[in-house]
């Protein structure tokens, strides 16, 4: 169980980022991950109170506010019209539909989880992350920094070139976390190939023509734990890519 | 801290501890069927609806609900009482435990898709987890309402 002695709802980016630069303090989400941790906090910050909760669009990017809930990614027409419903199947398995009323995207991209659906898509959508404090950064990179930052997320940007998407994951049951998460995209840059829930967290392989499954399983490691066995996923993750390069 | 929320309907203010959860609030307010099933915010059972829209009370924090609306089933006994039959007469029930849980994501359910068909009812309830049945009941339960709302026979 987490504790803490305050609450406060932040009245602009500034003071949340001001508050968070203490160890103790702690921003909340959707609070669905945070919950499950066993620790006592001095100040949760919370973010609800700056209008983060909408996707916006321009010429360029769809902005996905950092407290966007992963039912509003689930539902947004124009967001599903362009990923072809590629967003929709990310979120749609995650435990239930009061659950996805509350857990944020901003949590689940922040947490960089081994298992997310969420960073998989994002990743193969070749998103960005604009983060008080680092700037905007490509999400592959904010992938790999440390996790130890005092930065706040505040939106996510979604360039809008991307020809085509799907997304594909694999559970052993309904509504458990994936044994394996696939994404992959058509873009000017290439095929975006993603895959996450290896059960590390989900990496990017980019090559100007397709690849063959084959050759996109041996560009990613994979391991096991009580889901899966490393040799099972590699089988899943083949079947997936060729299904989805079927599906673009 | 102090908070506002308009509980079933009754605005209350409220001093709290600031990491208070809205279950153990609406408990505090007498509101019993919201039950805890799990640690995980995986059971559904203490579904409640927050400015219509159901959540899990277990995760959300009462701070967070200040100047919200709050419903749990002792505030929506009368939109309750049009199906809930109709799942009993299937014996779908056993301990029972789930069901005030199910009964508020239902509500949800109906209010936002009137007449959902078996994939779009198990999709949205699929967060509710119950120990003692397969489901069955339940489903047979909701589609014997619809059909029933819908003109047809009530078996
Ligand atoms: C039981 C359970 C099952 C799940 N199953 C799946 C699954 O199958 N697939 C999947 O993809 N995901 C799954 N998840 C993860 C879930 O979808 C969310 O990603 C997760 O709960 C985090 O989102 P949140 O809004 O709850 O964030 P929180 O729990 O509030 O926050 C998570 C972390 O991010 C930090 N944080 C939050 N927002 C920001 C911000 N804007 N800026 C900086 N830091 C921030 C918090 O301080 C915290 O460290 C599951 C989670 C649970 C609890
Ligand atoms: S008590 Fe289980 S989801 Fe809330
Ligand atoms: S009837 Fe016992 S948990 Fe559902």
């Amino acid at each position: 169980m987490i504790t803490f002695k305050n609450y406060v709802r932040a009245e602009s980016l500034e003071e949340a980022y001001e508050l968070n630069q203490k160890k103790n303090n702690v921003i909340v989400g959707g609070m669905m991950w945070l919950k499950m941790m066993d620790k006592n906090f001095g100040t949760a910050i919370d973010l609800s109170g700056l209008g983060l909760d909408t996707i916006e669009e321009d010429d360029e990017y769809f902005r996905i506010g950092a407290m966007v809930t992963l039912r509003q990614l689930e539902l947004h027409e124009a967001f599903n019209a362009y990923t072809k419903c590629a967003a929709k199947h990310s979120v749609e398995h995650i435990v239930g539909v009061q659950f996805r009323n509350t857990a944020t995207v901003g949590g689940s991209i922040y947490g960089r989880f081994g298992f997310s659906d969420v960073l998989t898509l994002f990743l193969a959508l070749r998103a960005k992350v604009e983060l008080v404090g680092a700037g905007i950064v490509d999400l592959a990179e904010f992938t790999e920094m440390s996790r130890k930052d005092r930065d706040v997320l505040v939106r996510i940007l979604v360039p809008k070139d991307t020809e085509s998407v799907v997304y594909l994951s694999q559970r052993n049951i309904s509504t458990d976390f994936p044994v394996l998460a696939v994404a992959v995209a058509k873009t000017p840059e290439g095929c975006c190939y993603s895959v996450g829930a290896r059960p590390h967290y989900a990496k990017i392989v980019t090559s100007k023509e397709p690849m063959s499954a084959e050759e996109v399983v041996n560009a990613f490691s994979f391991g096991s734990n009580t889901r899966a066995s490393r040799e099972y996923r590699k089988k899943v993750c083949e079947v997936l890519v060729k299904r989805a390069g079927e599906m673009l | 801290m102090e908070i506002k929320i308009t509980l079933n309907g009754k605005l209350l203010t409220r001093e709290i501890e600031a990491d208070m959860l809205l279950i153990d609030f609406v408990r505090s307010e007498g509101c019993y069927s919201v039950k805890r099933g799990c640690e995980t915010s995986n059971c559904g059972l203490c579904t409640v609806l927050m400015d219509g829209t159901p959540v899990l009370s277990c995760s959300v924090l009462a701070a967070r609900a200040n100047g919200h609306k709050i419903d749990t089933l002792e505030g929506l006994t009368a939109e309750a009482e049009e199906f809930v039959g109709f799942i009993a007469d299937q014996g779908a029930e056993q301990c029972g435990f789930c069901n005030p849980g199910f009964v508020m994501n239902t509500i949800a359910l109906l209010r936002e898709n009137p007449d959902p068909t078996d994939e779009e009812i198990k999709k949205f309830l699929v967060g509710n987890l119950c120990r003692c049945s397969g489901y069955e009941g339940q489903l047979r339960g909701i589609r014997a309402f619809l059909e029933y709302r819908r003109g047809g026979n009530h078996e």
